[in-house]
């Protein structure tokens, strides 16, 4: 049972996999981008969810996965005119077949109002052809013979005597099928007896190896139907005659005109010799002085079809039981060696051509496809964390060396760099286990984006682009909500309707455009739309409303645009039910940052806005230059950090109240006091005694952070300080340093926003208009 | 001896059900993933395998396609081929057989029915 609980896993695993296919397949079809082979792997997805459920007994999934693959099959042979809405009903009907694989997995009964009214869709588009194919069924299923079993001489009540004509044609052997095989068969049906005709056995020069030459009459008494003699030679049917008739039990009575012969026993021999040369056994051969069994033809049937041996079947009653007993013999399956040997193939060139040959020519290797293994990510995460270990004590370890004097050229200095950088190296190589591509999270948008613009009313084209790049798997995880909740927004706020689009002069079809790309150390991404744009009007009226913005103030378009981040915003009047669902945009802002990751907007009236996302790669390491301030040791990431300068008196300009500027080549940034913004010291530090380090913002902004000194690079391993800890604001994380003291990380952007909030600083766009 | 069966398809569900199926009744089962593996693993086999059996719906080369190359080589134009498959029309069967195929089990399969066919094609009984 638990094998088959393993395969029952497999199988989904397997459905997700080819889920994915289909809608991705579905998708370059409605682009246009889709060539044949795209639909056939569409089809084939369909199909083997179709056969897994059906091993699984998963009904209503079986049903639904056949009528879609009804539709499927009729657009791969060209006989549908796929339009929009036939697009659509597959996309749809994608949609419903994920859902079914989802509620069977769970074990749940699936919704099957929709999936009911899809299918209903989806047979009428196949109408015509279903009603064909049923035809068809029914052309092919036998039509049983009324019998009259009472007139029956010899047969036991209930039971029926056949008499079976069958002449294999030279077909049925080409295809490695076996007159034995079918003969066996019947055997295990009744009494069986069995008559060779060898009339048509030409002379002995004449015979062609290949060829068939023999039929057989088979007299069968048993409680069978001719239904079930016909069930025996269905699939080769065509590849012989056969006739079944129901008889009495005297051979003489047999209805059919086929003349049977008793073979000559002198050609036997004869062809017994030959075939003994080849590689008949021991045993058969003393088989063939008596009377021929079925085990003797076993070894050449298969593979010389109707030759000598077949000859020798005349047979008695006792056979049926022979005939069952001589697998044994005929498990040694020699005929293919015979074949090898065989020079006779050679007569017919198309058969004789060495395919191996053929096919090896420029095919791609399996292997390459194939080089992958499942881990646990248990295990992976376990490795991780060993690793991260692994860089602290490194780091301990190395700055123990240097308190413990040794210089910087010493044998064991040199070999400490050695160590860090195979450290690195491994965490490098750890962290590429654990890296995916987005795409796992992209593939999910095109539904949510029929689904949301159905809703709204609205047409949509989704574009995406940069899905193979990578990320670590724990921050894929967690971009599907605020990615999905971004995009309910664009396409509920951010997109008009179609007439309004209409009227606008844009095309009806709205575009939302995701992408994801890597930008120093950071995956970025972008979610634009060619909508409206914000209202700024409306927004800045709904914050003045919310109290959140005094009316006097005086805010840039920027700003304005921002404010729907704002705590408490989303909840305004204007925001609908469908982008809403209970999570405001600043519900959003949060978890993006308590990822490390930062999310702005920037719009442009008529034209469409773009929420922008910046992630770090991985929560588990990063670059760091390590700074003191205060008595602290802090954490800049060296991934926002432009250059570090050291100021000068005449740099540094007073600016209101407590904020002060810098001037960095004729352009002034406001400068943060780390050390005071933290609380570390109750005054202002002296610039001209610290160190000034330019970092710049997501949105590209530039401020000057002042620290007291730089102690250097290094790499860190994150520790969260939300889990452990709790959010702080400006604080991104931790790190344990080399000496054992826990450092924390500074989270750049959302210092900068405190600082401005705490009034220390002003806005750069402000103070660029006040030069 | 134990006989060898070659199954090739490109659903894993399957190749495991196959595997699960015919592994505990004393086959030894060899596995491909599609039609061209399925020539790549049926070339690079020792021992011709007793059976195979095949899917028809396949990436890179179907299961019609792979029958007629495995028939095309000599070597293996006596080996029987069973096809598995959901399909069960006319005119697939058809097209299997004129390929050549040996016979033809309809998924899902029964596992009794699948070796009691194996067993047929490969004249076996023991």
């Amino acid at each position: 049972m638990d094998a088959m609980e393993a395969i029952r896993q497999t199988f989904f695993e397997e459905c997700a996999e080819q889920l994915v296919e289909v809608e991705t397949g579905l998708l370059a079809f409605q682009d246009g981008e889709a060539d044949d082979e795209t639909i056939d792997g569409v089809f084939r997805g369909v199909h083997s969810i179709k056969g897994g459920a059906g091993a699984f007994h998963l009904d209503a999934l079986v049903a639904f996965a056949h009528a879609f693959e009804t539709v499927l099959d009729e657009l791969r042979s060209k006989r549908i005119e796929p339009d929009e809405t036939f697009v659509r009903l597959t996309l749809r009907s994608a949609d419903a077949l994920s859902d079914l694989v989802a509620a069977a997995r769970d074990g749940e009964t699936a919704d099957t109002a929709k999936s009911d009214a899809l299918l209903a869709e989806l047979e009428a588009v196949t109408g015509s052809a279903d009603e064909k194919a049923e035809a068809d069924e029914d052309g092919f299923a036998f039509q049983p013979v009324t019998v009259d079993v009472s007139t029956l001489f010899g047969a036991e009540a209930g039971e029926t005597t056949y008499t079976i004509a069958f002449r294999p044609h030279d077909k049925l052997y080409a295809r490695a099928n076996d007159s034995m095989t079918f003969l066996r068969e019947l055997s295990t049906m009744g009494e069986m007896q069995v008559t060779c005709d060898t009339e048509a056995l030409p002379l002995l020069a004449d015979i062609d190896p290949e060829a068939a030459y023999f039929g057989f009459v088979v007299t069968l008494t048993g409680t069978l139907e001719a239904e079930d003699i016909r069930a025996v030679f269905e699939f080769v049917e065509d590849d012989c005659e056969l006739q079944i008739d129901a008889a009495s039990t005297d051979d003489a009575d047999a209805s059919f005109e086929m003349e049977l012969a008793t073979p000559d026993e002198a050609d036997l021999l004869v062809l017994q010799a030959m075939l003994d040369g080849t590689d008949q056994d021991e045993e058969a051969i003393e088989a063939t002085d008596e009377h021929a069994s079925f085990a003797d033809t076993e070894g050449v049937g298969a593979g010389d079809p109707d030759t000598a041996p077949e000859s020798a079947l005349e047979s008695d009653p006792a056979q049926s039981g022979i005939s069952r007993s001589s697998g044994s013999e005929a498990g040694k399956r020699e005929p293919e060696p015979s074949r090898q040997q065989d020079p006779e193939p050679a007569k017919d060139p198309s058969v004789s051509t060495p395919a191996g040959g053929k096919k090896e020519a420029g095919k791609p290797t399996k292997a390459a496809a194939g080089q992958t293994i499942r881990v646990d990510l248990d295990r992976v995460d376990r490795l991780i964390d060993l690793v991260g270990e692994l860089v602290i004590h490194q780091v301990m370890l190395s700055q123990r060396a240097v308190e413990a004097g040794l210089t910087r050229t010493c044998d064991v200095a040199t070999g400490f760099e050695e160590l860090e950088q195979l450290t690195r190296e491994l965490q490098d190589s750890v962290m590429a286990i654990r890296a995916q591509p987005v795409k796992s999270v992209f593939q999910r948008l095109p539904r949510l984006v029929r689904e949301v613009a159905e809703i709204a009313g609205k047409r949509v084209r989704l574009v995406t682009q940069g899905e193979w790049t990578e990320v670590d798997k724990t921050i894929i995880e967690k971009l599907s909500d605020p990615l999905t909740h971004m995009i309910r927004n664009a396409i509920d706020h951010g997109l008009e309707t179609p007439e309004d689009r209409v009227v606008a002069g844009k095309p009806e079809e709205g575009t939302v455009r995701v992408s994801a790309g890597q930008r120093s150390g950071r995956i970025v991404i972008e979610i634009g739309d060619d909508g409206a744009g914000i209202k700024r009007d409306k927004v800045r009226d709904i914050a003045i409303e919310k109290g959140l913005v005094s009316p006097a103030a005086k805010l840039t378009d920027d700003e304005i645009d921002n404010l729907i981040f704002m705590p408490g915003f989303s909840t305004a009047s204007g925001v609908s039910e469908l982008s809403g669902r209970g999570v405001g945009m600043d519900v959003v802002r949060q978890s993006i940052q308590s990822l490390g990751g930062r999310v702005t907007i920037t719009s442009e009236p008529g034209k469409g806005s773009k929420f922008t996302m910046s992630l770090p790669l991985t929560l588990a390491v990063l670059d760091g230059m390590i700074v003191t301030a205060g008595d602290e040791t802090i954490v800049v990431p060296l991934s926002m950090i432009v250059e570090t300068m050291r100021p000068k008196a005449t740099e540094v300009r007073r600016f209101g109240g407590e904020a002060r500027l810098i001037n960095v080549r004729d352009r002034f940034l406001p400068l943060i006091d780390v050390g005071l913004l933290l609380g570390y010291r109750d005054r202002p530090g002296d610039p001209t005694a610290g160190v000034v380090i330019l970092v710049e913002m997501e949105n590209g902004d530039r401020a000057a952070l002042l620290v007291d000194g730089i102690q250097g690079q290094r790499q860190v391993v994150i520790k969260s300080t939300e889990t452990n800890y709790g959010m702080i604001p400006g604080v991104g994380g931790a790190t344990i340093l080399g000496d054992g003291r826990v450092a924390l990380i500074l989270d750049v952007d959302r210092l900068v926003t405190c600082s401005r909030e705490a009034g220390h600083s002003l806005d750069p766009a402000t103070l660029q208009a006040a030069e | 001896m134990s006989l060898t069966i070659l199954t090739i398809d490109d659903s894993r569900t399957m190749r495991d059900m196959l595997n699960a199926a015919l592994t505990p009744s004393g086959f030894t089962v060899v596995q491909a993933e599609d039609g061209e593996h399925g020539v790549e693993v049926l070339d690079g086999m020792e021992r011709e395998p007793d059976v195979i059996i095949t899917d028809i719906n396949m990436p890179r080369k179907d299961g019609f396609a792979f029958i007629e190359d495995v028939r095309a080589d000599p070597r293996h134009r006596a080996t029987p081929i069973l096809v598995l498959t959901t399909e069960s029309d006319a005119e697939k069967k058809q097209r299997a057989r004129a390929a050549g195929a040996t016979g033809w089990i309809v998924k899902p399969f029964d596992q009794d029915k699948l070796i009691a066919a194996i067993r047929r094609v490969a004249a076996y009984s023991g």
